[in-house]
This record gives C-alpha cells, structure tokens and sequence, in this order.
C-alpha cells in the first residue's frame, strides 16, 4: 500500500507493506537511524517519535496508521545547525551516558515544554516515566530538561563555551 | 524482531463504514484503536487477523460530553485526554486516580477507552472503575444501539458482548447526588499491570449514611463488585471500624493466584488495605462535595 506523510517537514510517500511498524518505516526504509529500536514492547521509550506533536512509541504503531500524520523524529530536533534548546541542554547537563535512551528522551522533553514551558521535576520525571535511562542517569536528563526551560532560545554560541 | 503475520489494512471513515467493514470481512477482520494491546498480540502472533480495520479517523467517537444525569465519553477517548478533562475530575475523580497508574504517559497518548475495555485484560484497571461506577456501555451494530451493563459487557477474560460486527461507542457514569470515588493501583514500576488495585464509588443520603456505594478490586479474579463488603456499610454513617470491615470481607472474597508480582497472602493484605484507602477517600470526596454544594447553595 501507498503511504505519504511529513517526516520532519518533508513531504514523503512511499509503498510499504500495511504489517511494517512505524520504528523500521523510520529507520529501514528512510534511513532516519536517530529514531532507535529497543524493546519492541512499547515499555523503554527510546523508540519515542512525536506524531502531529504527540509523544508515541514508535514500535506500537503501524507505518499505515501515520499515513497523513506529520513525524518528528531527533533528526528533526535541530534547525539547520542550531541545536534545539533541549538538544543543548542535554549537551550542557550531560543528560547523557551511552545515548542509546536520548532520542526519545529530547523528543519527549521537546513535546513536554511545548505544553508547560516551566515544568517542575515532578512533571519531568511523570514525563519520562515511560521511558527508561540503563545507564541511570535520571538525575541527569531531568537537569537537562530543566536548562532547556530555562534556554528556551539558544543563542548562536551557546554550544561553544562548555565549562571544563 | 517482533512482525505481526500479514494482514490487508483499511480505515474506516465513519461508524457505518467500519461496521460495513467488519460485516464484509466476517470473523477474520480486526478493529485497531491506539493499538497498544492489539499489536503487541500481533507482533507476538497471539492475534492474526487478514483485515485490521483501521479506526482512528473516527472523530465522532472522541468526545467527554457531560449531561444532566450522566457523562458520556467516546470509545476513542485517548487515556490522556481523559486524564486531562476538567468535567471527569469534578464528577468522577476515581477516573483521574485510575488514568494516572494506566500504563504510561506516552501509551496513554494513544491508547483509548474502548480499546481498553474491549480487551478485558483481568487486570484492566477501567474495567474495576466502570464496574464501580455503575457504567453503561453502549454498543452498534448492525441492527442498531444495544445499552449494556458492565456485567453484562464482561463475558470473561479478554471476552466482552460485543459481537464480531460490532462496536463499542461509549460508555456513560450515571451522575450521583453527594458521591464520591477513588481508586488506588499497588504496582511494581510505572508501567506495569496492578498487583492488586481497587476502586470505590459511594453516594451519602442527606443525612451522611451511606445511601449507596460499589467496592471493586483489580487483578484477584473477581468479576463485578463485592456485594458482602458493600452491605457492610449501606445505610450506615462512614467509619473507620466499616472501612475496616469492609476490608476484611473484601480480601476473604478476593481470588488472588500467585505470580511473579507477589504471593496470594501479600495480594490479599493489599485488598484488605487497598480497599480500606479508596474508601476512606471515596468518603471524604463525597463529604466535599457535599459540604461544596451546601455553600453553593
């Protein structure tokens, strides 16, 4: 079957077979490997891609039911080369260890700030409690989250000064 | 890799055109909603169905409509849209309690109402609330609009009365004078099916007995509402001696199994405390609002 949708502001179309999961639509078929594939049981979150703005787990739904939706996946994050603030925050509150959790991490946080640009750390740590960090480094993503409210518009050299 | 088997996808546009669909397609066809209990099952090959009926374009079934009598809400509520309506937590906070232990954030974004119930999974925490809450469920079909009960909806588990060319549309909660709900889940991490759960819906008689009330416990194989823990308190004022006895009349009637999520005696100490909790707050919620329109008045 024939299939279009906006992945990160591009129109695109494609013929998939209806059974394809959304997580290797992404990443097989339009090569977009920042969106990752871990459970496979909608329980670890990092397969998180925003649907029309709304945090979903990309190994739950189907490619076909994303048919005329808009995606945004990491790759979608930044503009141009400038970071998003939650991008950046990450960057400067090291919110990350191996990174195998971050995308779905920066998606969700991204989707969280657009609705409450000034979440306190419950509403950050209810946010991503869907979505699980092996590395543990919780404390870590919730401060990053937090710069991120606090940097709503990253400035040109923002990334450049990191403190040693 | 998990795959569901292969299957031939369509989206229904109206309610008519899905149940055209399923009557078409006869016992092979599928409908999919959020989808988060259906795919697992199919990525598993628990479920192979040839047709997967697509209804998430049904908008018409999207809706928290509150009436005079009774609040309406869609089969294709999302859980998070439940979570967030203002004229749920206002009339039925045991929903509210109940939303926010339901799976995760990020499921609840597209998991929906019907699609829940529709599952019957034993440990579905809406099922205990809508039991509770005394809900009606109504379905389409063919041959039009059936009204059912929830014990009349529950066949069993994962079994509900809703036949192959039908459809869940909504469910409606009566609305109650001086009523109070709540609901409290004991579950291992964010995310996880109850180990026990329960729910409990209670509306006061003028003069602050108890006029009617539900107790219902999640995950320990029981069916419908707890008739002995019930009669404990109808027609008496509110205590912690009946909350206590309730309790206690509640765990001996619970049917817990042993599992990786704790041992019979553990569940049945949390049905006896459980039920006691949502109690006591399903009490104190009708007292406010009692107090509440009192003022108002």
């Amino acid at each position: 079957m024939q299939i279009s949708m906006t992945m990160n502001g591009d129109e695109i179309t494609r013929e998939i077979e209806p059974r394809v999961l959304l997580v290797h639509f992404i990443r097989d078929e339009l090569r977009l490997t920042g969106t990752h594939w871990g459970c496979d049981t909608s329980n670890c979150g990092t397969c998180v891609v925003l649907m029309d703005g709304v945090p979903v787990k990309s190994c739950t739904v189907l490619a076909a039911m994303a048919d005329g939706h808009a995606i945004t996946t990491v790759e979608g994050l930044a503009t141009g080369a400038t970071l998003d603030p939650v991008q950046q925050g990450f960057m400067e509150e090291h919110g990350l260890q191996c990174g195998f959790c971050t995308p779905g991490m920066m998606l969700t946080a991204r989707a969280l700030l657009d609705r409450n640009p000034h979440p306190d750390d419950t509403e950050i740590r209810e946010a991503i409690s869907g979505q699980i960090c092996r590395c543990t480094g919780y404390a870590t993503i919730v401060r990053s989250v937090k710069w991120a409210a606090e940097h709503p518009v990253v400035t040109e050299n923002a990334g450049e000064e990191v403190p040693a | 890799m998990q795959i569901p088997a292969q299957f031939d996808y369509v989206r229904a546009s109206t309610i008519e055109d899905a149940l055209a669909l399923l009557d078409r397609h006869g016992p092979e066809s599928r409908v999919v909603a959020g989808g988060h209990s259906l795919l697992p099952m199919m990525k598993l090959r628990l479920a192979r169905p040839e047709w997967l009926i697509d209804i998430n374009d049904l908008y018409e079934l999207d809706f928290i409509l509150p009436e005079a009598t009774q609040l309406r809400i869609g089969a294709l509520t999302r859980h998070s849209t439940l979570l967030e309506s203002a004229d749920v937590a206002r009339l039925f906070p045991i929903v509210i309690d109940a939303e926010r232990v339901i799976a995760d954030p990020i499921v609840r974004n597209r998991g929906t109402v019907g699609g829940s119930l529709c599952q019957a999974d034993p440990a579905e925490d809406l099922a205990t609330v809508c039991d509770v809450l005394r809900a009606q469920a109504v379905v389409r079909g063919p041959g039009g609009e059936r009204i059912l009960t929830m014990d009349e909806f529950h066949k069993g588990p994962y079994e509900t009365a809703v036949a192959q060319n039908e459809l869940l549309v909504e469910i409606r909660f009566p609305i109650r004078p001086r009523a109070g709900s709540a609901y409290e889940k004991v579950e291992r991490r964010v995310g996880d099916w109850a180990v026990v759960a329960a729910g409990a819906a209670v509306n006061l008689a003028e003069d602050g007995s108890v006029d009617d009330v539900a107790i219902g416990l999640t995950a320990v194989g029981l069916d419908g509402t707890i008739a002995e823990a019930e009669a404990v308190l109808r027609g008496r004022r509110p205590s912690e001696e009946l909350f206590e006895e309730a309790g206690r009349l509640a765990a001996l009637a619970s049917m817990p199994v042993a599992d990786q999520r704790g041992p019979v005696d553990y569940k049945r100490h949390l049905a006896d405390e459980l039920t006691r909790r949502v109690l006591r707050r399903a009490c104190a919620r009708a007292l406010e609002t009692q107090t509440t329109t009192t003022q108002e008045g």
